[in-house]
């Protein structure tokens, strides 16, 4: 599964950002995360293929997330289903 | 086939908001960025998928996501815009009320069909496979008719308001086939 990495010089949290490349919610929680100066990986699930997608599908629910996007995981715990402003602030201290 | 333009998607929106009484996202970004992902996804799949949910790229299985999918008149009823909010209401169209978070209506038993796999399965997965075929028993469509007005649909649920006559999804019942074999 190749994840794509956007650097940034705030690292204290590790970011995993499920996305689609056709949605328009989850480019703008690409930026609003890039512009806000997070280290993140995301990956675009509608590009990859079945196993790949089969494996994503298990994570996301494996960490109770539901199966809409954009899904980020913070810290493989905290589950932010949709473009959240308020909530990626206060579990990202933005 | 003949490649869509960016303007035929954004006029067949706008066609289908009027005929339905609702407005297109007023945010010019988002629009854009809403009616990219639709032309993407029609150049992808033949159909023009929600731009904010996996597609299988199985019609039959994205047949409910296909824009304006099943759940846009119930989230407008609802929330004032449907999931992806290409489509609104006046308020918000005027901005006398702030574009709304909507949740996902869509069963995740549909959620998960897109998830592969879609493709004729490899040999590894037999299993699979035959589970998946037997789901598809299950959920088979059915014919539904709407006691209000008579509209007849084949699909695996009825729709959440009638198309034509705009009853709810209570208004639908099953009509039931048989088939006899007279000799």
């Amino acid at each position: 599964m190749q994840f794509s990495k956007v650097t940034g010089e705030k690292k204290h949290h590790k970011v995993v950002l499920y996305a689609l490349s056709t949605c328009v919610w989850c480019k703008m929680t690409k930026q609003y995360l890039k512009d806000s100066g997070i280290e993140y990986d995301y990956i675009d699930v509608d590009l990859c293929n079945d196993e790949d997608k089969q494996k994503i599908r298990q994570e996301i629910q494996s960490k109770g997330g539901s199966l809409s996007y954009p899904t980020t995981i913070v810290d493989d715990k905290v589950v932010i289903t949709g473009f959240r402003k308020d909530k990626l602030k206060e579990v990202l201290e933005i | 086939m003949t490649p869509i333009t960016i303007e035929q998607v954004r006029k067949r929106a706008e066609a289908d908001a009027q005929t339905f009484g609702y407005y297109l996202t007023p945010d010019p970004d988002l629009l854009q960025g809403l009616l990219d992902g639709l032309k993407v996804n029609e150049e992808r799949y033949g159909y023009p998928s929600c731009p904010c949910r996996l597609a299988s790229g199985n019609f039959d299985y994205d047949r409910d996501i296909i824009c304006p999918c099943d759940y846009r008149d119930p989230d407008v009823a609802e929330f004032g815009a449907c999931y992806c909010r290409l489509y609104v209401n006046k308020d918000i169209y005027e901005g006398k009320t702030p574009l709304p978070t909507v949740p996902e209506r869509r069963p995740v038993e549909k959620q998960s069909r897109a998830f592969g796999p879609a493709a004729p399965p490899s040999e590894a997965k037999p299993a699979a496979a035959a589970e998946e075929k037997d789901e598809h028993i299950q959920i088979g469509p059915k014919l539904w008719y709407c006691k209000q007005c008579g509209y007849v649909v084949f699909r695996e649920e009825p729709p959440y308001i009638c198309p034509i006559c705009k009853a709810k999804r209570e208004m639908f019942a099953e009509i039931k086939t048989r088939t006899d074999f007279l000799g």
